[in-house]
C-alpha cells in the first residue's frame, strides 16, 4: 500500500462519483465543465489537468459531458450510475443472468444506436 | 478527482477556481427578457429575435445543454397538425374533457395542437432529425412512408412522432446564436421587476445573480417572458439520492420562475393539484428513467414477460383484453385514437393500451412469477430497434443506458431487461401537478408586460407544448414590446433584492440549505400530503411562516453555487406558501386535480366544479375563482390570437 499522510475527513455524500475521467486520457479541455447544466465540475488550477468534481451528489445524470467530450471515443470519461441504479438483465436463451459491474462481464455489443 | 483526492494529492486546499465578485452590477437593456433557457424559453427567444427585436435570453445553467430537455427527448406528441396525421387539433383535445374533466389548459394545448406541426419544421430547420431518411424503417407499421416520420402510441392515427432529440437543445443554442439573442448563461433570475415596485404594475424587467462570480444582474425590458418551469423538492429532499431527488426536471429548476411571478402579483391557478410520482425513476431513488425494462413511454408497446416467459396481457381501451401486437399500438375499428394523456385519470376509460391493472392479484395467484423482464428478443427486428436502438438512444437520461448498457455486453436481440417498477409509487411522495399562471390567448398574464411558456404556464407538459407555447409566447411579447412605452425600473426594488439574495453570505454559523430543504418538505408531507383537513393545513401554514421567519434567515452560503442553492430553497419555500394557499381555499375533494380533503369528502361536488385563483395584492393573499372554460371559443380565438 501506498504511504501517505492520513487525514481526518467527514463522510462521503451519495452518490459519489457520477462521471469516471480517466487522468491517463483526459486532455483537460473543461468542455465537459462547460457543458454541465448543474456546475457539477470545476476546472483544475492547473491548467491540462483533469476537472474538480465538486458537486456529485448534484448529477442528474444526462450525461451531456460525455456528449462533449472530444476525446469519449477513447473512454476518457464514462458516466457511472451509483451501484443501486445498475440493472440486471437475463439472456432469453440460456437463462443467463447478468448486470453492469459483474465479474468477468460478457463481451461488449457494438451496434451503435440509430 | 474530488477536492480531498485533490488535498491528498497536492497537500493544497481547492480553491474557489471563479473571479469572485458580489458588489459588481452589470446592467442590461433589451427589448424582449427571457427568463430561463430550456426549450420553451429557446422559442421564445427566437421567435422574438425574428421580428427583429433585441433579445436577452437568462439561463441558470448552459443553453446548449439545460432544462427537462437537455440531453434529448424521444417523442415529440401533441401533434395531429402534421401531414400524415388522420386526426383533427380539435378531435385530438377531447380527452382533455374525457381525463382530465376539463381541469386543464385548453389555450395551450390547442395552440400546440395547432402549431406543433410547424414548429417541429422549424427545428428541422435548425438541424434537428425529424425522419427517416436513412430508410432504416423502411415497411414498419410505425412509418409514413411518404414523409418518411416515425410514429409512437397510435399507428393509425398518427399524432405523436418520434425524434432524435438528443439534436433539440444543440440546434436551439445555434439558432440563438445565429440570431444574435444575448445569452447570458450561469446566470440565475431571481426576481421580476415591477413599474415603480408595485406589486402586480407591468413588468419591466427582473434581477439576477451570477451562480459562478456571484456578481449582480440588472435586466431592463419592455416585455419579459416566464420560462423557468416547475418547481421540485417540495415534498420530498434528501442528500443521498441522484440529482437532489428530481428527474422530471434537473435541479436547476427549483421553482424560481414561480416563486418571482407569485411576488411580482401574478395569478396561479390548479395550485392545489398534487398526485403521487408514478415511477422512482424519476425521484433518483429508483432506477434510472426509462433506463431499466418497461413497457411505457420510451418502451410502448414493448412486450413484457415473467420469470418463466409467459407474456403479460394488455388492456384496450374498454378494459377488454389485447392479445396481439399490433393491437396495442392501433386501436380497434369502435375505439377512437390512442394518446398519452400526462396527469389524466385513468380510471374513467384508458387512453393507452397498457398491462392488466389487476397484475398485482394475478402475481399472488400464481398465474405470473416475478420478476417481470422486458422481451425485447420477443418482438419483431424494427419494433426492437425502434426502441432500443432509437428511442433509448434518443431520451433523455436513456442515451448513456445505450452506451453503457451496449458496453456491458446487453444485446437487445438476445437479452430481456428487467422491469423494477410496476407503476406504485415506491415511497408514497407527491409532486405539483400542473399547476402554474393562468394566461390570456396571448400568453400574457395577469400582469402587463409579463407573459409564460412551457411549464410555467398550467397543465403544460412536454417538449412540443413547450416549443409551440415558447414560438407564441415569443410574438406576443415581441408584438407587445413594439408599442411600450420605455420601462422605468424602481432603484428602490433593485437595492431590496440586492439586500436580500446576498444575505445568506453574512449569517455566521448558520444551517446549510440542504437542512431547510429537508425540513420544509418534511412540514409539506406532514400538513399538506396525502391526509389533508383544515386544521393540519392551518398548521402547516404556520409553520412554513415560522421557518421563513427564524430557520430561513439562518441559512448560510460560502460561495456563489451555495448561494444559488440557498435562494432556490426560499423559492421553494414561496411556493410551499402558494400551494397551501390554494389547498386551503378549495373546500372539496375533487378527484381531477387529485385533491382529497378528509373535511369535505364528497367527490366533485357541482358547486365547487370551477378553478380556484390564487395571488397577491399589497402582499395579502386572495383567492378567487374562474369557470373551467375561461378560454372561450378555440377555433376563434386562436385564429384572433395568431401572429405569423
Ligand atoms: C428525462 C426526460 C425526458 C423527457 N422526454 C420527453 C419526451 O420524449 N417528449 C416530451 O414531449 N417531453 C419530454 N420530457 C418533458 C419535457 O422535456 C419538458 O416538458 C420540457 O422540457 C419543458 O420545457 P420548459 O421550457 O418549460 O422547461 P425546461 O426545458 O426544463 O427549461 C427550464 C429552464 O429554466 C432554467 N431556469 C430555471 N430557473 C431559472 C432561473 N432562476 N434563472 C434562469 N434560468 C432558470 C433551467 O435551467 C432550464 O434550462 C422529458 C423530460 C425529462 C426530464
Amino acid at each position: 500500500m501506498k504511504e501517505s499522510k492520513v487525514y481526518a475527513l467527514p463522510n462521503r455524500i451519495t452518490p459519489n462519483q457520477p462521471v469516471l475521467i480517466d487522468v491517463e486520457v483526459c486532455i483537460g479541455c473543461n468542455l465537459c465543465v462547460e457543458a454541465c447544466p448543474n456546475d457539477v465540475m470545476m476546472p483544475n488550477p492547473e491548467k491540462k489537468e483533469v476537472p474538480i468534481i465538486l458537486y456529485p451528489e448534484e448529477c442528474w445524470y444526462c450525461a451531456c459531458c460525455v456528449m462533449e467530450c472530444p476525446v469519449k471515443d477513447k473512454n476518457a470519461i464514462e458516466v457511472n450510475w451509483p451501484m443501486m441504479q445498475r440493472v440486471r438483465w437475463k439472456r432469453k436463451e440460456t437463462g443467463q443472468h447478468y448486470r453492469i459491474g459483474m465479474p468477468n462481464p460478457p463481451a461488449p455489443n457494438t451496434k451503435p444506436p440509430v | 478527482m474530488n477536492p480531498e483526492e485533490y488535498l491528498i494529492e497536492t497537500g493544497k486546499p481547492f480553491e474557489w477556481q471563479y473571479p469572485l465578485d458580489y458588489n459588481e452590477v452589470i446592467e442590461t437593456e433589451c427589448d424582449v427578457l427571457v427568463l430561463g433557457g430550456g426549450v420553451s424559453g429557446c422559442f421564445a427567444a427566437i421567435a422574438a429575435a425574428r421580428k427583429g427585436l433585441q433579445v436577452t435570453l437568462v439561463e441558470k445553467g448552459c443553453v446548449k445543454h439545460s432544462g427537462a430537455a437537455g440531453s434529448g427527448v424521444d417523442h415529440w406528441m401533441d401533434c395531429p397538425s402534421n401531414p400524415a396525421s388522420r386526426i383533427t387539433p380539435e378531435d385530438y383535445i377531447k380527452p382533455l374533457d374525457v381525463h382530465k374533466g376539463g381541469y386543464a389548459n385548453y389555450i395551450g394545448s390547442y395552440i400546440t395542437a395547432r402549431d406543433s406541426w410547424e414548429t417541429l419544421r422549424e427545428l428541422e430547420e435548425m438541424g434537428m432529425k425529424i425522419r427517416d431518411e436513412d430508410d432504416v424503417f423502411k415497411g414498419a407499421d410505425f412509418r409514413d412512408e411518404k414523409s418518411k416520420l416515425l410514429f409512437a402510441y397510435d399507428y393509425t392515427t398518427r399524432h405523436c412522432i418520434r425524434i432524435w432529440g438528443t439534436q433539440m437543445k444543440p440546434a436551439l443554442f445555434k439558432e440563438c446564436k445565429r440570431l444574435g439573442v444575448n445569452m447570458v448563461e450561469r446566470t440565475m433570475a431571481t426576481d421580476l421587476l415591477n413599474e415603480n415596485g408595485e406589486q402586480g404594475a407591468r413588468v419591466v424587467g427582473a434581477t439576477g445573480m451570477n451562480v459562478r462570480t456571484g456578481a449582480f444582474h440588472v435586466f431592463k425590458a419592455k416585455a419579459t417572458v416566464l420560462a423557468m418551469a416547475t418547481p421540485e423538492r417540495v415534498w420530498i429532499f434528501s442528500t443521498e439520492h441522484t440529482g437532489l431527488v428530481g428527474r422530471d426536471g434537473p435541479p436547476t429548476n427549483a421553482g424560481n420562475g414561480f416563486a418571482m411571478a407569485w411576488k411580482a402579483g401574478a395569478e396561479f391557478v390548479r395550485m392545489e393539484a398534487s398526485s403521487h410520482e408514478e415511477w422512482g425513476g424519476s425521484t433518483g431513488i429508483g432506477t434510472v428513467m426509462f433506463g431499466s425494462g418497461s413497457n411505457f413511454a420510451t418502451w410502448f408497446p414493448c412486450s413484457i414477460v415473467d420469470a418463466e416467459g409467459k407474456e403479460v396481457p394488455w388492456i384496450g381501451k374498454n378494459g377488454e383484453i389485447i392479445d396481439n401486437f399490433s393491437r396495442r399500438a392501433n386501436p380497434g375499428p369502435d375505439d377512437d385514437f390512442y394518446c398519452l394523456v400526462l396527469g389524466g385519470k385513468e380510471d374513467v376509460s384508458v387512453a393507452l393500451p397498457q398491462l392488466v391493472p389487476d397484475l398485482r392479484e394475478r402475481i399472488k395467484k400464481g398465474e405470473f412469477k416475478l420478476p417481470l423482464y422486458a422481451d425485447l428478443p420477443g418482438i419483431s427486428e424494427h419494433e426492437r430497434r425502434a426502441i432500443f436502438g432509437l428511442m433509448v438512444g434518443q431520451e433523455g437520461h436513456t442515451w448513456p443506458v445505450y452506451r453503457n448498457l451496449t458496453r456491458a455486453g446487453f444485446d437487445p436481440d438476445k437479452d430481456m431487461l428487467q422491469v423494477y417498477e410496476l407503476g406504485d409509487a415506491p415511497l408514497g411522495w407527491r409532486r405539483l401537478r400542473y399547476g402554474g399562471v393562468i394566461t390570456g390567448w396571448d400568453l400574457q398574464t395577469s400582469v402587463e408586460g409579463l407573459f409564460a411558456a412551457g411549464q410555467q404556464l398550467f397543465d403544460g407538459m412536454g417538449v412540443a407544448h413547450a416549443c409551440s407555447t415558447g414560438r407564441w409566447a415569443g410574438r406576443h411579447a415581441a408584438e407587445f414590446a413594439k408599442n411600450a412605452d420605455e420601462p422605468a425600473i424602481s432603484t428602490d426594488q433593485v437595492s431590496r433584492e440586492r439586500q436580500r439574495i446576498y444575505s445568506p453570505l453574512k449569517t455566521e454559523q448558520g444551517i446549510n440549505w440542504k437542512e431547510l430543504a429537508a425540513g420544509i418538505a418534511k412540514v409539506m408531507q406532514d400538513y399538506c400530503g396525502d391526509t389533508k383537513t383544515d386544521e393540519l393545513m392551518k398548521i402547516g401554514t404556520l409553520a412554513i411562516d415560522e421557518i421563513k421567519h427564524s430557520e430561513a434567515t439562518q441559512l448560510h452560503a460560502r460561495n456563489p453555487h451555495e448561494l444559488m442553492r440557498a435562494l432556490e430553497i426560499l423559492d421553494v419555500l414561496t411556493v410551499c406558501e402558494m400551494i397551501l394557499a390554494a389547498c386551503r381555499a378549495r373546500k372539496a375533494s375533487n378527484s381531477w386535480i387529485f385533491f382529497e380533503h378528509l373535511d369535505y369528502p364528497e367527490n366533485d361536488p357541482d358547486d365547487w366544479r370551477k378553478w380556484i385563483t390564487i395571488k397577491l395584492e399589497k402582499n395579502e393573499e386572495v383567492v378567487g375563482e374562474a369557470p373551467l372554460d375561461f378560454y372561450g371559443s378555440l377555433t376563434e380565438n386562436y385564429e384572433k390570437y395568431k401572429i405569423d
